[in-house]
């Protein structure tokens, strides 16, 4: 167990190098430069500019100084924002959208498992129809959709949530809502189906027959299993959720880490860019890990090799 | 998910026969591969929702494709005076701040928002099964490797990569559809190299290769066909998949370019302007929303017709 913890922690690092690079020669690729402007700045200027960036620097040099400067959590500067450190950037932002996501996944996790198991205990009845029915609806209507509708509705015609800003507990509700219900649908779907193969198995006609209570049934003996299917899809999940944000935060003017990604894509901010792309990638690649530790927890058929 | 009493009934069934490239079999044989097919799609035709879904899918595709030669306004075609109008007789779905017919940008923006999913999903059809197939066939270090490699990409936030793809080779509509369609090919692979990791070791490929046949030569002709079920039904799904990142990049400002507008577009610009005119949000969002909603019950319904086993991938 440790073992394989220590490999796939490895296995990550490595991951994480190879995004890195992969990000950081593609963004070095990129013609033009994020210190181009409409103004015409004289030559002279640009290259003081460039050189305080490191830009007068070959790629490959840059490379390794920033993957130094990276492990030290130094991110860099902001190519775009004088004086603002990506860094200082992140730790202002970073704490709104853990917020936000770690709501957004709760209310994914806690709406979407219930209305899975409950889906699949009461087959074919009102209580199976109707939540799937919402959470097929709540696939199709993407984040982005289902963003300005919420607005549209709590905020403006019945006035009672804010809209826009991140000034208290009230103005997470909308955002997270409109992440978190997009996440539930997923989960409840994929638990209906899980919850559904584990009460079709031999063994739980079994338990019926000697007269095992139905209750017993599905928590003790069915939930395990009929969650495997919810827990694998966490990774992709935070993956959505983390640039699901990228659109709800821009909707809702949350200052959070994804508002700053789409600005520095917009703008090539090229240390933004590649500070923020690290990081998500890093909280993915964590999420997998323990993705991959619960799922041979849930399963003991898996091994952990 | 899918109906999972019916599914167990069709999985506890021995699967059918393969359907063997026709060059390879006996045609007693044929029959029964073909029947394969025909059993789908009496399994489908019983599914209503897949078919009505299919139906109205097929209508979103006619209206867009024939719809802006009919309707008689342009859709750059500017009316400042006009500015934005709620729906009325002239102008069904309105007009939007600039006075062009909601209508027709609509029909127009489904083109591209529909071009994306079929573009898309041809660039990841032919990179994921050719790489699925190529892994699963030759197996070994070979395939572990290569999957690994798809590992490491399932790992990597897909968005991201897409986002950065458009920063470093600029805002090109075309350029966007490889790219989305180059992260969206590892399901793919995924599901191909399953299957045909299963079907190599058939006494069909036996013969092919005592044939002194090439790899490629088996590879296309004799695995990938017999995988095609299941193919189709994660092309279905990917078709939704694509459109929905489009609309997303759209949406950020990253994807389609003004004057071409896509739903996405049309939807973040109904968006800004919703509490005035929500109309310019709604038509552009039903639309989107119902394609979604017939290609993600149409793949479902074709995943228990086709693929009868596998009800998750």
């Amino acid at each position: 167990m440790l073992k394989f913890i220590g490999k796939r922690f490895l296995q990550g690092i490595l991951v994480l190098l190879g995004i890195y690079a992969v990000t950081f020669f593609l963004v070095a690729a990129t013609p033009g430069s994020p210190f181009s402007s409409e103004r015409a700045i004289s030559p002279e200027i640009l290259a003081q500019i460039e050189a305080f960036y490191g830009y007068d620097k070959p790629a490959s040099e840059r490379f390794i100084t920033s993957l130094g400067n990276i492990l030290h959590g130094d991110f860099g500067p902001s190519a775009v924002y004088a004086n603002r450190t990506v860094t200082e950037i992140i730790a202002e932002s970073f704490p709104v959208s853990l917020k936000l996501g770690s709501i957004s996944l709760g209310v994914a996790l806690l709406l979407g498992i219930p209305a899975g198991v409950l889906a699949a205990v009461k087959k074919n009845t009102w209580l199976d129809y109707v939540p799937m029915s919402a959470a097929m609806a709540g696939i199709c209507l993407p984040t982005f959709v289902m963003g300005p509708l919420l607005a549209l509705v709590f905020g403006l015609i019945f006035a009672v949530l804010p809209v826009a800003g991140w000034f208290g507990p009230e103005f997470v509700i909308l955002p997270a809502a409109t992440l978190g219900l997009y996440y539930a649908a997923y989960f409840a779907r994929l638990t209906r189906g899980g919850m559904l193969e584990m009460l079709n198995q031999d063994w739980v006609r079994t338990a019926r027959a000697k007269g095992v209570p139905e209750r017993t049934i599905v928590w003790k003996h069915c939930l395990k299993g009929g969650l495997i299917p919810a827990i694998t899809f966490l990774g992709p999940a935070l993956a959505g959720i983390i640039s699901g944000s990228f659109v709800v935060e821009t909707i809702f003017q949350v200052p959070g880490l994804g508002q700053w990604f789409v600005k520095g894509a917009l703008n090539r901010d090229d240390f933004l860019i590649l500070g923020l792309t690290v990081l998500f990638a890093a909280l993915i690649v964590l999420m997998n890990l323990l993705v991959d530790i619960a799922q041979v927890a849930l399963n003991p058929r898996l091994k952990y090799d | 998910m899918t109906d999972h009493s019916e599914t167990a009934v069709l999985a506890s069934e021995p699967a059918p026969p393969p359907a063997h490239s026709a060059s390879e079999i006996a045609e007693e044989e044929l029959v029964q591969g073909s029947s394969l097919w025909k059993d789908a799609w009496s399994r489908l035709k019983k599914n209503k929702l897949a078919v009505a879904s299919l139906v109205i899918f097929l209508l979103i595709v006619v209206a867009c494709v024939v719809g802006p030669w009919i309707v008689p306004y342009d859709g750059q075609e500017q009316d400042l005076f006009l500015g934005a109008t709620a729906p009325s007789a002239e102008h069904w779905f309105g007009t939007d701040t600039l006075g062009r017919d909601l209508l027709v940008r609509t029909l127009e923006g489904g083109r591209i928002s529909l071009m994306v999913g079929l573009v898309a999903t041809v660039v990841s059809l032919a990179i994921g099964v050719i790489y699925g197939a190529t892994a699963g066939y030759l197996g070994g270090k070979v395939d572990s490797t290569m999957m690994r490699f798809v590992d490491l990409l399932y790992a990597l936030p897909f968005t991201i990569f897409v986002i950065l793809l458009m920063v470093a080779f600029g805002r090109s509509m075309w350029l966007m559809f490889v790219a989305i369609g180059c992260v969206e090919w590892l399901s793919m692979a995924r599901i191909v190299r399953a299957g045909v990791m299963g079907l190599k070791k058939q006494e069909f490929v036996e013969a092919a290769v005592s044939l002194g046949y090439s790899h490629q030569r088996i590879i296309l002709r004799h695995l990938i066909p017999n995988v095609l079920g299941p193919v189709i039904v994660i092309a279905t799904l990917t078709v939704p998949a694509v459109m929905l990142l489009e609309a997303f990049l759209s949406f950020l400002g990253l994807g389609v370019q003004p004057p071409n507008a896509s739903w996405g577009v049309l939807i973040n610009e109904g968006q800004q302007n919703m509490e005035i005119f929500p109309w310019l949000l709604m038509f552009p969002a039903f639309f989107f929303a119902l394609t979604l909603f017939c290609l993600n019950f149409l793949g479902d319904g074709l995943r228990d017709a086709l693929d009868p086993k596998s009800a998750k991938d």
